[in-house]
């Protein structure tokens, strides 16, 4: 395997409940135990009930495409071999929305609402991507 | 208080735009308010008040109202602020202009952008200019890791959600940029001046992030533009006509702009509607924000020119363009003109209502709305201008 040339993720204290459970493969975002909404990426407080406090839950992996786009200009070397590349939003069924990449589907292929699921990407050692397929 | 035509744009300064690189940011800031003087037949020694929009390439933070101000030997001020609202920023530096001079706090504010981000083209190649490292930290670490960088992208997740829920195409956007572009071959000032772009140009056009084309995105610029407010009253003394404030208004709605799909433009609207004392049918000409083409179709709807939804169709049959129903953009924009953010819009509003704006003049301009958009949806600003109290 070659080495890995796209930008790393530098993990947070705040972000790490997420990058672990990634290695494990399994994929959490933040609970609110004020409102008991589900967020993602992770923040301090609660923008909808203003708690301070929450934890990190496992969800089902399974949700839909709520948006994309596909990137044509290259912003980083590590993607000049793979543009045009999409970048999704996955609504997930829990109802956060996480950033992701779709794999195995052409950018032109994928449409809004398209259901999807969870893989993980095991990048280097340290950190696993959560990615999305498509389910259908 | 009555605001309405309290005060007056007494002075407008544009530098040279695009790529120029005689100043520095802080050069193009001072360069612009002496224009902006000279033009309102005033000195440095009148201004009390200067508010600065830093745009990317100020880099020292808090400091720049007061750096600029060191700069240029600006004594005795009572007002000084950096201000950032995004897009809006122009918009609210000119509120709290008009604020400080209906209250008596200050007589004679400079409100100034001014940015240098693009450097001269180096003697020898340097080598891959792509993956630089500010490009690279403008993404969140977790989204760069996916290959979602700038704002482009942030914008084209949006703009895709209204295409899927109404339909909205390329072409409808190419339309509002050929538009824009035939507004900037009349305009002098303008990057592309004299330089037609046809639908089918737009559509040949290299994608950046779909669903944006390069005619979808604004200009980067260097330059610098100020405009000079002070109270109406002062103003008709002045050198050049006044360009009174009839009304102003902001609206910051955060949440998640791919939920709505709406900009601060219906609260903004509101407060500067009602102050002003006008509807839709008493506008003469639209200066909208246009970061990207998809922007000024999101503000068409929601300052109601059209329903929500619509914009696509209500732009796409040429009535922004010159001699049509709804002259938008009339200096070119952001697009086909010159990235000053919010100023790009305030200065086009000040060229057309004083008559000044030559071979695209709208004939009889007599209201001007202004507006200002930022932060992806998130911040807005409107102002109404007119050529009388
Ligand atoms: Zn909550």
């Amino acid at each position: 395997m070659s080495a890995y040339t796209k930008p790393i993720p530098v993990i947070t204290p705040e972000m790490r409940p997420f990058y672990d459970a990634a290695k494990r493969h399994e994929l959490v975002v933040q609970h609110c135990s004020g409102c008991g909404a589900h967020r993602f990426p992770a923040r301090g407080i609660c923008s909808h009930c203003l708690s301070p406090e929450s934890s990190w839950v496992k969800v089902s992996g399974e949700g839909e495409v709520f948006s994309f786009n596909v990137m044509h200009q290259i912003y980083h070397p590590g993607f000049a071999t793979e543009v045009p590349y999409a970048v999704v939003v996955v609504k997930l069924a829990e109802g956060a929305k996480i950033t992701s990449n779709l794999v195995g589907v052409k950018p032109h292929d994928i449409t809004i609402g398209m259901p999807v699921r969870v893989m993980f990407e095991d990048i280097i050692e340290h950190v696993t991507l959560p990615k999305f397929r498509s389910v259908e | 208080m009555r605001l309405k035509s309290a005060t007056a744009i007494a002075g407008l300064g544009i530098t040279k735009q695009g790529k120029v690189y005689e100043h520095n940011q802080v050069g193009f800031a001072i360069e612009a308010i002496k224009l902006a003087l000279d033009d309102a037949g005033l000195t440095r020694a009148d201004l009390d008040g200067v508010l600065l929009n830093p745009g990317l390439s100020w880099t020292d933070g808090g400091m720049g109202a007061f750096g600029l101000q060191q700069a240029m030997g600006l004594h005795n001020l009572r007002l000084a602020h950096t201000m950032n609202a995004g897009g809006a920023t122009a918009g609210a530096m000119i509120h709290q202009a008009v604020e400080a001079i209906a209250t008596g706090m200050a007589t004679t504010v400079a409100c100034v952008f001014s940015d240098a981000p693009l450097k001269p083209p180096a003697p020898k190649a340097e080598g891959k200019s792509s993956g630089s490292a500010a490009a690279y930290a403008f993404g969140r670490g977790l989204e760069a890791a996916y290959g979602q960088f700038g704002v482009n992208a942030m914008y084209a997740l949006v703009a895709q959600r209204h295409m899927h829920l109404y339909g909205t195409t390329n072409d409808h956007l190419g339309a509002i940029a050929v538009a824009e572009r035939q507004w900037a071959n009349k305009n002098p000032q303008a990057q592309f001046y004299d330089t037609p772009m046809t639908l089918d140009d737009y559509r040949r056009s290299r994608w950046i992030v779909e669903p944006f084309r390069l005619f979808d995105c604004c200009l980067v610029s260097n330059g610098g533009v100020a405009v000079i407010v002070t109270s109406a009253e002062r103003a008709r003394d002045l050198k050049r006509p006044p360009v009174y404030i009839w009304g102003m208004g902001q609206g910051h709605p955060g949440g998640d702009p791919s939920e709505t799909l709406t900009s601060g433009a219906p609260l903004a609207k509101e407060q500067a509607f009602t102050m002003a004392g006008i509807t839709l049918g008493d506008i003469d000409v639209v200066e909208l924000y246009d970061c990207y083409t998809f922007t000024v179709l999101v503000c068409l709807e929601d300052y109601g020119f059209c329903k929500k939804g619509e914009g696509g169709p209500f732009a796409a049959d040429g009535k922004l363009a010159p001699g049509g129903a709804l002259p938008v953009n009339t200096g070119g924009g952001q697009l086909s003109s010159f990235y000053m953010w919010g100023m790009t819009p305030v200065s086009e509003g000040v060229i057309q209502i004083r008559g000044d704006g030559g071979a695209r003049q709208v004939p009889d301009a007599k209201v001007a709305l202004v507006s200002g958009n930022g932060g992806i949806l998130s911040t807005h600003s409107t102002l109404v201008l007119a050529n009388e109290p």
